[in-house]
């Protein structure tokens, strides 16, 4: 059935239905929803949530209730997202599985609390000290809320590493009509590793301190095989009309949102533009867009940032066709109409001579 | 002796400290630390249920030495790693293990509010007045005067501020139920923390609440003192600022 939901309290209530018991956080705008729906609805489904003093304070509860075995889950913003960072690091050292919600904000510093995009290299460089990647998942709607954090639950626990669900103050807050009947709980995972007591067994350790480089190097090669496989299996994105397209629109989260507007109305003209929407923003979708190219010259980046994503859709193509970028930093998000007239502009000069490469 | 007279063993290695040798410095305090620690454990049959969150600094390595599930904790993040895993875990026994860098200075938020919340967890404070493992720099619990690689005059409060007393801070919180300062500098005060220690993981047990105890401890090579002088510094400099004695009790109630 069908609610009028904000994308903040789906993102608490797919949690708990994919199997978070513990939840800790710290108030941020634009993010408290998620907070104020755990401290309501998760003692009562049987979990735990305690109001955090800080935002290392909370990520670092989410790391020993990881290690003691718990589905725990942290959200925040901008500022608390640059606080997490230590102990995100650690969550990957650790192998410990987490999800981590960034309701993004203009930045930097305090910024604005507008949603933005601004924080995409602190999330797909890793964000913390160290060599080390997280999955990064960026929903586009309320309802694909329902499909990304049961996927952000699966994939921290399958893979052992933290997974961060990059969405934005507007996705956030905006309401729109969702319901939870195809969300399907993960499985659970033998966790051989769990720190439980020494009963019956050998006593466990978890730790990243390694003082002997050369297993400090093996570890880190181990990290790193286990990123190559994520980057060969779980690259997710949708394409919106892009079989005639002359021109493909490469936008994320509630930037494709936008982006599909500016698109309906360059189609009512004929111009035949279509769009690339990364899901997973690491690992991100390389092949896509070089199978694109193929056919396309033209890609037009659209970001809620003075271009950050734009790096990674430069380092695929590796030179090939042309990229045109427009973005909007601080938290102003413009509206269709706006995007429209850019890329209307950079398709007619892309086209002047009214010829696109021969197909 | 004779050859029917049976043996009586009146001291060993504790069952549950690994066969390793401790990285610790001669004369240091933290390895007659881990001894209580895991005698208190295994006299109380805790192995099975035991779970301890290893700091950043000298005692990060407790690991190679406790057989017991050790996790290693972020500089100053033990008490939040420990509220973590006892929220998951209410029935083991959780405690974790911090220098007074840890505690006193980075982790102090973590620390108080862990105290606040009365989170049913134990946190093992080792007070040497000093950074140890990097290597003697001015600590929270420096004393004035005390010469330190940053504080090369002598700690100043005018610039340095005061030594922190943990004990009498947390004291003041609500969430707190047991706290108590010892040392292991002689004998009968090794004796006395090893009781605390226990006192301790009981209150755990019995579901009252926070408990910390604080354990001074000598620190030789970064105080620059002979191992005996070490301890007896302890007597002569430390006590007057951190005075030995319980600071809270609520299972006496």
């Amino acid at each position: 059935m069908k609610q009028l939901m904000s994308g903040n309290v789906a993102l608490g209530e797919a949690a708990i239905l994919s199997g978070c018991t513990h939840y800790f956080g710290y108030p941020i705008t634009p993010q408290n929803e998620i907070t104020e729906y755990m401290a309501r609805r998760l003692p009562g489904a049987g979990g735990v949530f305690i109001q955090s003093e800080s935002e290392i304070a909370a990520i670092n509860m989410v790391l020993g209730a990881s290690a003691a075995g718990a589905r725990a889950m942290t959200s925040s913003s901008g500022p608390g997202m640059s606080l997490k960072q230590e102990g995100i690091s650690y969550l990957v050292a650790d192998e410990l599985p987490a999800v981590i919600v960034n309701v993004v904000r203009g930045g930097p510093g305090m910024g604005s609390i507008a949603g933005a995009q601004s924080d995409y290299f602190q999330a797909t460089r890793g964000g913390g000290h160290g060599d080390y990647r997280t999955v990064v998942l960026a929903p586009a709607s309320v309802q694909e809320v329902t499909e990304i954090v049961p996927l952000a639950f699966d994939l921290a626990d399958r893979y052992r590493n933290p997974v961060i669900i990059l969405a934005d103050g507007i996705l956030g807050q905006m309401m729109e009509p969702v319901d939870f009947d195809g969300l399907v709980r993960p499985p659970d995972y033998d966790k051989p590793w769990v720190l439980t007591g020494a009963k019956d067994r050998p006593a466990r350790k978890i730790h990243s301190l390694i003082f002997d480089v050369k297993l400090q190097e093996e570890h880190n090669w181990k990290l790193q095989r286990k990123f190559r496989l994520i980057e060969q299996s779980e690259v997710r994105c949708e394409t919106h009309l892009t079989d005639d397209a002359e021109m493909v629109v490469v936008a994320y989260g509630i930037g494709a949102r936008i982006a599909k507007g500016a698109i309906k109305r360059l189609r009512e003209e004929g111009k035949k533009v279509g769009l690339l929407r990364p899901v997973t923003l690491w690992p991100f979708p390389v092949q896509a867009l070089r199978d694109l190219a193929k056919t396309v010259d033209d890609f037009f980046v659209f970001e809620m940032s003075a271009g950050q994503m734009v790096e990674d859709v430069r380092l695929a193509l590796e030179g090939q066709g042309r990229i045109h970028f427009y973005g909007r930093p601080g938290g102003v998000a413009p509206m269709p109409v706006e995007l429209y007239r850019i890329v209307s502009r950079h398709y007619l000069q892309a086209h002047a001579d009214g010829e696109g490469r021969p197909r | 002796m004779t050859a029917d007279q049976a043996a009586t063993t009146v001291f060993a290695r504790p069952r549950l400290l690994k066969q390793a040798d401790f990285h610790y410095c001669p004369g240091c305090g933290h390895g007659i630390i881990n001894r209580l620690l895991m005698e208190v454990i295994d006299e109380m049959d805790l192995q099975g249920d035991a779970i301890c969150v290893a700091p950043a600094g000298c005692g990060m390595l407790l690991y190679n030495y406790f057989e017991i599930d050790v996790i290693e904790s972020a500089h100053g993040r033990g008490a939040a790693v420990a509220t973590g895993i006892k929220r998951v875990r209410p029935q083991n026994l959780v405690f974790s293990y911090q220098g007074d860098g840890d505690l006193a200075a980075i982790g102090t938020a973590e620390g108080i509010h862990a105290a606040n919340r009365g989170e049913n967890l134990t946190v093992i404070f080792v007070n040497n007045g000093v950074y140890g493992m990097t290597g003697g720099q001015m600590a929270p619990t420096t004393l004035l005067d005390q010469v330190t690689t940053t504080t090369p005059a002598g700690r100043d409060a005018d610039l340095a501020g005061h030594p922190v007393r943990i004990c009498e801070v947390f004291a003041q919180l609500d969430g707190t139920a047991y706290l108590e300062r010892v040392a292991v500098n002689k004998p009968a005060a090794v004796t006395k923390a090893k009781k605390s220690i226990r006192k301790a993981f009981q209150c755990q047990l019995d579901g009252r609440g926070f408990s910390l105890v604080e354990i001074l401890s000598p620190c030789p090579v970064n105080w620059k003192m002979g191992p005996i002088e070490a301890c007896r510094w302890i007597d002569d400099a430390m006590l007057d600022y951190f005075p030995l004695g319980v600071f809270k009790d609520v299972t006496a109630c």
